[in-house]
């Protein structure tokens, strides 16, 4: 599995309530969770995306709140893949739970800047930056998780079991 | 190796004779919570998935807490699909508006979380119940909908962090100012992945009310859960409310931590933390002079009785300065009749502040008290993140009840001492 973008660079701490503000949270519609996706701290985000895009973020990324709806409204918005120095623990959890491509590498979250051509091979986590012509490789997940993703999300790993 | 009382808990509910950190389980749950932001995306989930029964009645809970009473349609729709999944479901711990509280302030009180239970919550403060001895922790509406359906959850058993307490706080002090004391010595992600445990001399000293407290907020230090030992202050708050049978687990003697502090509680000050981050803490002696225009005291963090009490012997008598709102949420409705009875909201009233009933409202910016831009409040809750309030440009001092009382009649952050 691959994917292949454009990144959308933030900081530190970027926070569940800046990637889908509480008050858009009287619904549970992707698409419209989608349009207000960042929009408390990048208000281009939502009009620059591109199906395929990466994001990056570096270290605590995703924490605060443990609304599903802050990766749902990434994915909704068409990110394939958020890279991060390290993650908040509920969003990494929610991400694998709804089959959101997430990596932690902190070369990459410090070496990658926005709008840089990334490309991702998720079964060695190589992440190759094509602007920069750097590589850098990310933490493997453990292969109870793998199969977690493999399965497409946590409802489809526990159905029969 | 010893074991850490979280990973002690761990291990019961996996079915194993130990656990160590790093070690990947599945383990069975004693409570499933979710309220009416986070259920309505479990709902949808679980449905999807085809799932035709919840594993157990009386282990699920769901309160309408967050955008009640309902702000708005959209709200309205979301707690319809909550309460028709509850009915369909035969869910008995569904709290509805008239009876509900804010999530974390009503299931201890109502009983529904005792020691040595594993619990998960779509919210992220459920890390609360630690207070009790119990592992009790956030997670999203997936693993909600995944808990709802088969009881278990799966987790990687967390490395620990140990906070030895001594001494004993302050008058005026609070478990608020403890923990924002401990996030803003190791910053938001100083405990990400971990335990904290709380241990020591010190932990005796503490109500129930400071512990709870202080676990809420384990999560604003990126915590997996926070915990205390069982003691006295504990079987006295659980007798009256749980009486099935509970484990107390310590932690063993050679339980391995990847750091341990001590905390003195009598040298912890008041302490305030400043936009935009919960680690931004500045003790209340070193805060100049900024002007506020809103207090907000209530929520899972800091809406219980001692909370209002806190608040009620600072504003009785006293005026709110004419330039600010003063809200007052009690957490709970117990706690909303007690500060009745107790004469807290005559207190309020006249003190001029609003008595609003529960509701987490204005914590996330959801409603009873939205921030227009520029403005400033002083806020007893648990995140001042960008926009959390309002406005993207307004700002969120966190502070303790008492520090919140204080700053309401000062019209700037000011310490209990200042209006006494």
């Amino acid at each position: 599995m691959e994917a292949k973008g454009f990144v959308h660079k933030y900081g530190d701490n970027v926070d569940t309530d800046v990637i889908i503000p509480a008050r858009y949270l009287n619904t549970a519609d992707h698409k419209e969770l989608a349009a207000h996706c960042m929009e408390d701290i990048d208000k281009e985000f939502i009009h620059r995306v591109h199906a395929g895009d990466i994001m990056v973020g570096g270290f605590n990324f995703g924490c605060g709140s443990s609304r599903e709806h802050a990766p749902i409204a990434i994915r909704a918005a068409g990110i394939s893949c958020v890279i991060a120095k390290t993650f908040a623990r509920i969003f990494y959890r929610n991400a694998i739970n709804i089959g959101l491509a997430i990596l932690e590498c902190e070369e990459a979250g410090e070496k990658i800047e926005d709008g840089d051509e990334v490309s991702i091979n998720f079964d060695t986590g190589v992440i190759t930056n094509l602007t920069k012509n750097e590589t850098y490789q990310a933490n493997p997940f453990p292969d109870f998780i793998k199969e977690i993703i493999a399965k497409g999300g946590l409802m489809e790993s526990i159905k029969g079991a | 190796m010893g074991m850490t009382m979280t990973q002690k808990i761990l291990a019961a509910h996996a079915g194993l004779d130990s656990v160590k950190a790093g070690q990947l389980i599945r383990a069975n749950l004693d409570m499933v919570l979710g309220n009416d932001i986070t259920s309505p995306v479990s709902i949808n989930e679980f449905e999807k998935a085809g799932f035709q029964n919840i594993f157990h009645k009386s282990k699920i809970a769901m309160v309408m807490d967050h955008f009640t009473p309902n702000k708005d349609i959209k709200a309205a729709e979301q707690c319809m699909k909550c309460r028709t999944f509850a009915k369909k479901f035969g869910v008995e711990n569904f709290y509805d508006v008239g009876r509900m509280g804010i999530e974390h302030a009503l299931l201890p009180e109502k009983g529904l979380v005792a020691p040595g239970e594993c619990i998960i919550g779509a919210d992220s403060h459920t890390c609360t119940y630690g207070a009790l001895g119990a592992f009790s922790t956030g997670v999203g509406s997936t693993d909600m909908a995944a808990g709802m359906a088969t009881g278990q959850a799966w987790f990687k058993v967390p490395e620990a962090i140990r906070f030895e307490l001594t001494g004993a706080l302050q008058e005026d002090v609070s478990g608020k100012d403890v923990i924002l004391h401990i996030i803003g010595m190791i910053g938001v992600d100083g405990a990400l992945y971990r335990s904290m445990e709380f241990v020591g001399e010190g932990v005796k000293t503490l109500s129930m009310d400071d512990r709870l407290c202080i676990c809420n907020m384990a999560i604003e230090a990126g915590g997996k859960n926070g915990i205390f030992p069982v003691d006295d202050v504990t079987k006295e708050y659980l007798n009256g409310r749980v009486d099935r049978a509970w484990t107390s687990y310590e932690a063993d003697p050679d339980a391995e931590y990847v750091e341990s502090y001590t905390i003195n509680l009598s040298e912890i000050k008041p302490t305030v933390a400043f936009p935009h981050l919960p680690e931004n803490t500045h003790t209340i002696d070193e805060i100049e002079d900024i002007p506020i225009q809103q207090v907000v005291i209530g929520s899972c963090t800091n809406g219980r009785l001692s909370d209002m009490a806190a608040a009620a012997k600072i504003l009785k008598g006293k005026q709110v300065h004419p330039d600010v709102r003063a809200i007052i949420i009690p957490a709970t409705q117990h706690i909303y009749k007690e500060c009745i009875r107790l004469g807290y909201a005559d207190i309020f009233i006249d003190a001029g502040c609003v008595l609003s009933t529960p509701t987490c409202g204005p914590c996330l910016g959801g409603h009873m008290g939205i921030l227009a831009a520029g403005e400033r409040c002083v806020s007893t809750t648990n995140r001042n993140f960008v926009g959390r309030m309002g406005h993207i440009t307004s700002e969120i001092y966190l502070a303790s009840p008492a520090v919140a009382a204080a700053s309401a009649i000062t019209g700037k952050i000011s310490g209990p001492k200042e209006v006494q």
